[in-house]
């Protein structure tokens, strides 16, 4: 177990959840960021102002962590192009047509105790992991 | 105004939750994936405290007839456990073990300037659009 964070996770999740509460309360709305994002761009209604201030509040969000823990931190993101097209490809199109993503299904549906959501959950944690194995130890190994 | 406000609040502490809890980096959520390699649990503890708040907020909304800026709750009602929601989720597995994003994490990584970040979000975007190509069919599962 290397690199294990307990704390920032605990309080990282915390913040997450408490974002979650706030968009509930006030706008009646689960904060699922892959059915906000595609509403915003496939969603012909008046109904995007929402979006656009939520998506831009995260970006935003994220900018403000940065500057206050550490401009010099960042992410490592090795994947090559042809393989970012394909997982984006696969995560656009899975999330839409299986209804969510870690926060739709994840934060929100496992915290409602929907049934459906918790099978999702498990769903795309093993594929993700069984990928991962497979590039990582046998392709790769 | 005031729901926008309430958005914008709400999507600052969700970016804010992405960073202080390194979701935002691929390589963090690879680290948790790879259960055979040198395992990361903080994604599971960043999940557990997830959604222990948002499910004492889920609690105690239900006692509420609606939002405070919107006239009403607008929340999932689809209950089926069918083959698009497996096979969906079979999908977006393979694709975030496949790069180490989520939707969120990677608008959110945004912030670093990576060009990475900029493709797969636009490819994701096509994703998204490619479901409109699958016609509605009829649920085989009815409630």
């Amino acid at each position: 177990m290397e690199n294990f964070t307990p704390i920032s996770a605990l309080l990282g999740g915390a913040a997450i959840g408490i974002a979650t509460a706030v968009l509930l309360f006030a706008n009646g709305r689960v904060a699922g960021i892959s059915g906000i994002s595609s509403g915003l761009v496939f969603l012909p209604r008046g109904d995007s102002k929402w979006r656009v201030v939520f998506l831009g509040g995260l970006i935003g969000g994220a900018l403000v962590h940065r500057v206050i823990f550490g401009w010099s931190e960042g992410i490592t993101l090795d994947a090559s192009w042809p393989l970012l097209v394909a997982g984006g490809l696969l995560v656009g199109f899975g999330t839409r047509l299986g209804g969510g993503c870690t926060s739709g299904h994840g934060v929100c549906g496992i915290g409602r105790f929907s049934m459906r959501s918790i099978v999702a959950v498990v769903t795309f944690m093993l594929a993700a992991g069984v990928t991962v194995y497979v590039v990582r130890h046998v392709v790769g190994g | 105004m005031a729901k926008l406000v309430s958005a914008l609040v709400a999507g600052l502490v969700f970016g804010f939750g992405l960073g202080l809890s390194h979701m935002v980096d691929p390589a963090k959520v690879l680290g948790f994936l790879d259960v055979a390699g040198a395992w990361d649990p903080s994604l599971i503890l960043v999940m557990a405290s997830a959604t222990g708040v948002a499910g004492v907020a889920f609690w105690f909304v239900s006692y509420r007839t609606r939002p405070f800026f919107e006239k009403a709750f607008m929340l999932p009602t689809v209950k089926h456990i069918d083959v698009k929601l497996v096979g969906g989720a079979v999908l977006f597995g393979v694709g975030w073990g496949l790069v180490g994003f989520c939707p969120g994490p990677a608008i959110a990584s945004f912030t670093y300037g990576d060009p990475s970040s900029l493709i797969f979000v636009v490819a994701m975007i096509v994703g998204f659009g490619l479901t409109k190509l699958i016609p509605d069919t009829p649920r085989a599962v009815p409630a």
